[in-house]
C-alpha cells in the first residue's frame, strides 16, 4: 500500500515561510503573555472584543463546519462517496477548533482560568455554552480522527473498533456542532442596541449555522482541489461537483434567509444607504453569497474544477467578512458614538498569523505522517 | 473581606429586613462638585489617573477601572445664556442585569438587596459583560497582567454595615438620593415631575430602560443629550434565554433526524444488496 504521503516534502519554501511566521508570531504570543492585553492590543473599554474573537474564534469555528457536514454525510446519510474526504475534513475541523480555543486562551484576561466555566456552571450564559462545546467537541473530533492514528501505530483492532462506533460519535458531533455554530451567533443576541441593524437579528444563530455549513463545504472542496494539485493526481470530480451541489443548496437557502432578515429588520434601503456598514454588507453579500450562487447555478461551472475553486475562495472570504462585520465593523458605530475606535495592532495580526501558520503546518505534518489524504488505498 | 464572605453573610442575614437599594439621581440639583467621585475613590481605595485638560470639564473623561462614577459636564445655550448640565455616570444595577446573565462563571451576580457585585476570583476575563452591558459600565484593568473587571458595587459592603453608599452620603445637594425601595424612588421621581411643570424632561431614565434598573435619573434635558445611552426597554437576558431554552428542542430534532436518516439510508443499502 504505497501512499502518497511519502511524497510530501517537509522542506519546501512554503514550509520555510510557515516556520518564519510561526517564530515571528511566537514572539507576539510571548509579548501578549508577558506584557498583557493593554500593551499588545488595541482592545479598550469601549471595544472589548476585537480581531481575535472575530477571526480566530468565529472564523475558526465556521471553518471547522466541514468536519460535521462530511461526517454526517458519510456516517449518518451513508454517502460512501465522500469517505475519501472525511479524514481531511475532520482534521481541518480539529485544527479549526484548536485555532478557536487558542484564540480564546490568548484573548481572555486570565488564560490560566480557562477551565473555570467547566466547574462554575452558569447556564444562562451563552459564553458558558460556547466553552462547554469547545471542550466536548474538540474531544469528539479527536476521537473521529483517532482511527488514522491507531492505524499508523499498528493497532488495527482499536482502529476497527472506533470505526465501528463511528455512527454514534458522528451523531454526537453533529449535534454539538449544530448547537455550537448557532450559539456563536447567539452570543450577539444580547446587544440589540449596539450591533448595527444590518447584522443584528433574532435569527443570528440560524444564519451563523447556515453560513458555517457553506464555509465548511467550501473548505473541504478547497482542500481537495489543493491536495490534488499538490500530488498531481486527478481531482475526484464526482466528489467536487457533489460538494458544489450541496453548496448551491446551502447558499441559496442562506440568500433567502439573509433577504428575509433584511426585510424584516432595517429594510432594503439600509443596504444601499452608502454608509461604511452598508458597503461592507454589500461586499459580504456579493463575495460570499450572490456571485458564488450565480456561478453555481450554471451547470457547466458546477462541474468545472477551476470555477468550483473560485467559488470556494469566494465563499470562504465572504463568510470571514460576515464574521468580521458582526464582531468588529457592526460594533464600530457604537464605539464611534463614544469617541472610540478600533483597529488591530500588528501584534494582534501576528498572533493570528501564528495560529493560522501553525494550523497549516500541522495539517501538512499530519498528511505526511498519517494517511489523511490517501484513504481510498487503505481499504479495510 | 472577600465578596464571597459578603454573599454568605447576606444569605445568613436574610429576612431581617427586605432591602431593595435604589438611587434617584436628579441632575437638576447637581452643581458639579464631584464630591461623589472623590468619596467613591476614597471608599473603594481606587487610585487616581493623570489626565490632561480636554474640551470639557469632565475629568476623567470616562469611567475607567479606577473610576466607578464621574460627573460629565455639558455646556449649552438656553435663552441666550450659558447653561450647565451635569450627568452622573455609573452602574445602574439593572433588575435583570445583562452583565450577570452573560458571565460564564457567575463572577457578576445580582444580590438579593439589589446591588450587582463582582467576585474577582472567579472571573476569567472574557469581557462579555463589557460587551453586554447596555450602559457600558464594566471597565477592565487593561494594563495589568492579571486584570480584573471594575465597576460600582453600590457600596455593597457599606449597605451590609447599615450605611448608605459613599457617593450619596457625600453629595451636598441631595442630587444622589438613596432609598431602600425602588418603588419609593419612582414615586418620588413622578412627584417631582408633576409638581414642577417644565423643569424636567418628562422621562424617568431607568424606569423602563433594559427592563428597569435600580438607579433612576431625572434631568432637564433629554438624557441622550447628556451622554446617556439610548437603551431599549427589552429585558436583555430574555433575548438570549429564548435561544437557550430552545436547545432541548434542537437536540431532539437533530437526534431524531440523525438516527432517522441513518436507519433509512442503511435500509436502502440493504435493499440494494438484496437486489443484486
Ligand atoms: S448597568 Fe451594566 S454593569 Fe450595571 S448592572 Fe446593568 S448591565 Fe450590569
Ligand atoms: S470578564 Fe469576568 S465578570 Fe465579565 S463576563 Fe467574563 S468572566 Fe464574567
Ligand atoms: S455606590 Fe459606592 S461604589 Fe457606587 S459610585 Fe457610589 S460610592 Fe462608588
Amino acid at each position: 500500500m504505497s501512499t502518497e504521503r511519502h511524497e510530501i516534502k517537509m522542506f519546501t519554501p512554503m514550509t520555510l515561510g510557515l516556520l518564519i511566521l510561526i517564530i515571528a508570531g511566537a514572539v507576539s504570543v510571548y509579548k501578549r503573555m508577558t506584557l498583557g492585553l493593554g500593551a499588545t492590543t488595541n482592545l479598550q473599554d469601549d471595544f472589548p472584543w476585537g480581531f481575535w474573537i472575530g477571526f480566530d474564534v468565529l472564523g475558526g469555528v465556521a471553518m471547522a463546519a466541514g468536519g460535521f457536514v462530511i461526517a454526517s454525510a458519510v456516517y449518518l446519510f451513508n454517502m460512501k462517496k465522500y469517505k475519501p474526504i472525511a479524514r481531511p475534513a475532520i482534521l481541518t475541523a480539529f485544527l479549526g477548533y484548536l485555532l478557536a480555543a487558542s484564540g480564546i486562551f490568548l484573548d481572555i484576561g486570565q488564560p490560566f482560568r480557562i477551565w473555570h466555566p467547566m466547574v462554575m456552571w452558569q447556564v444562562h450564559s451563552i459564553m458558558f455554552i460556547v466553552a462547554i462545546h469547545v471542550v466536548i467537541y474538540t474531544t469528539v473530533l479527536a476521537m473521529e480522527s483517532s482511527p488514522m492514528f491507531f492505524e499508523r501505530i499498528g493497532l488495527k483492532g482499536v482502529q476497527r473498533f472506533v470505526e465501528k462506533i463511528m455512527m454514534p460519535i458522528a451523531l454526537f458531533g453533529t449535534l454539538l456542532s449544530t448547537l455550537h455554530q448557532s450559539s456563536l451567533g447567539a452570543v450577539y443576541l444580547i446587544v440589540p442596541d449596539k450591533l448595527h441593524p444590518l447584522w443584528y437579528s433574532s435569527l443570528l444563530p440560524f444564519s451563523f449555522l447556515v453560513s458555517a455549513i457553506m464555509m465548511g463545504l467550501s473548505m473541504v472542496s478547497f482542500e481537495s482541489i489543493l491536495s490534488s494539485k499538490f500530488f498531481k493526481h486527478q481531482a475526484n470530480v464526482g466528489i467536487l461537483s457533489g460538494l458544489a451541489r450541496g453548496s448551491m443548496v446551502a447558499i441559496g437557502f442562506y440568500f433567502v434567509l439573509k433577504i428575509f432578515v433584511l426585510l424584516k429588520g432595517p429594510g432594503i434601503g439600509a443596504a444601499f444607504a452608502g454608509t461604511m456598514e452598508a458597503r461592507l454588507y454589500l461586499l459580504e453579500m456579493a463575495v460570499g453569497v450572490i456571485v458564488p450562487l450565480i456561478l453555481l447555478l450554471i451547470p457547466a461551472m458546477r462541474n468545472s474544477t477551476g470555477s468550483i475553486f473560485l467559488v470556494n475562495c469566494l465563499v470562504i472570504v465572504g463568510v470571514v467578512i460576515n464574521r468580521m462585520n458582526v464582531a468588529i465593523f457592526g460594533l464600530l458605530r457604537h464605539a464611534h458614538e463614544r469617541g472610540a475606535s478600533y483597529f488591530p495592532t500588528t501584534n494582534e495580526f501576528m498572533v493570528t498569523l501564528f495560529l493560522v501558520a501553525l494550523g497549516i503546518f500541522l495539517f501538512k505534518f499530519a498528511c505526511k505522517y498519517f494517511n489523511v489524504l490517501s484513504y481510498e488505498e487503505v481499504k479495510q | 473581606m472577600g465578596t464571597n464572605a459578603i454573599m454568605e453573610n447576606t444569605t445568613a442575614g436574610q429576612g431581617v429586613k427586605k432591602m431593595e437599594a435604589s438611587f434617584l439621581i436628579d441632575a437638576t440639583k447637581c452643581i458639579g462638585c464631584r464630591g461623589c467621585q472623590i468619596s467613591c475613590k476614597s471608599w473603594n481605595q481606587n487610585g487616581t489617573d493623570r489626565t490632561t485638560a480636554g474640551p470639557t470639564f469632565t475629568n476623567p473623561p470616562k469611567l475607567n477601572s479606577k473610576t466607578y462614577t464621574n460627573i460629565a459636564f455639558f455646556e449649552s445655550e438656553q435663552n441666550g445664556a450659558v447653561s450647565w448640565n451635569f450627568a452622573r455616570n455609573g452602574c445602574f444595577h439593572c433588575k435583570k442585569p445583562a452583565c450577570a446573565s452573560v458571565c460564564p462563571v457567575e463572577a457578576l451576580v445580582k444580590t438579593p438587596e439589589g446591588p450587582v457585585i463582582y467576585r474577582a476570583e472567579r472571573c476569567i476575563g472574557c469581557r462579555y459583560c463589557m460587551l453586554a452591558c447596555p450602559f457600558n459600565v464594566p471597565k477592565y484593568e487593561w494594563e495589568k497582567l492579571s486584570p480584573k473587571i471594575q465597576k460600582c458595587t453600590f457600596c455593597y459592603d457599606r449597605l451590609l454595615a447599615g450605611m448608605i453608599p459613599a457617593c450619596a452620603k457625600t453629595c451636598p445637594t441631595g442630587t444622589i438620593h438613596f432609598s431602600d425601595s425602588i418603588e419609593k424612588n419612582l414615586a418620588e421621581a413622578k412627584k417631582r415631575i408633576s409638581e414642577n411643570p417644565g423643569k424636567y424632561h418628562n422621562h424617568i431614565y431607568g424606569e423602563k430602560e433594559a427592563g428597569g434598573t435600580s438607579v433612576l435619573l431625572l434631568s432637564a434635558l433629554p438624557l441622550d443629550q447628556i451622554g446617556h445611552a439610548k437603551v431599549g426597554d427589552q429585558v436583555l437576558p430574555d433575548l438570549t434565554w429564548k435561544y437557550i431554552s430552545g436547545i432541548p428542542a434542537i437536540i431532539g430534532v437533530v437526534l431524531a433526524a440523525g438516527i432517522g436518516s441513518w436507519v433509512i439510508t442503511r435500509r436502502m443499502k440493504n435493499m440494494d444488496k438484496e437486489d443484486e
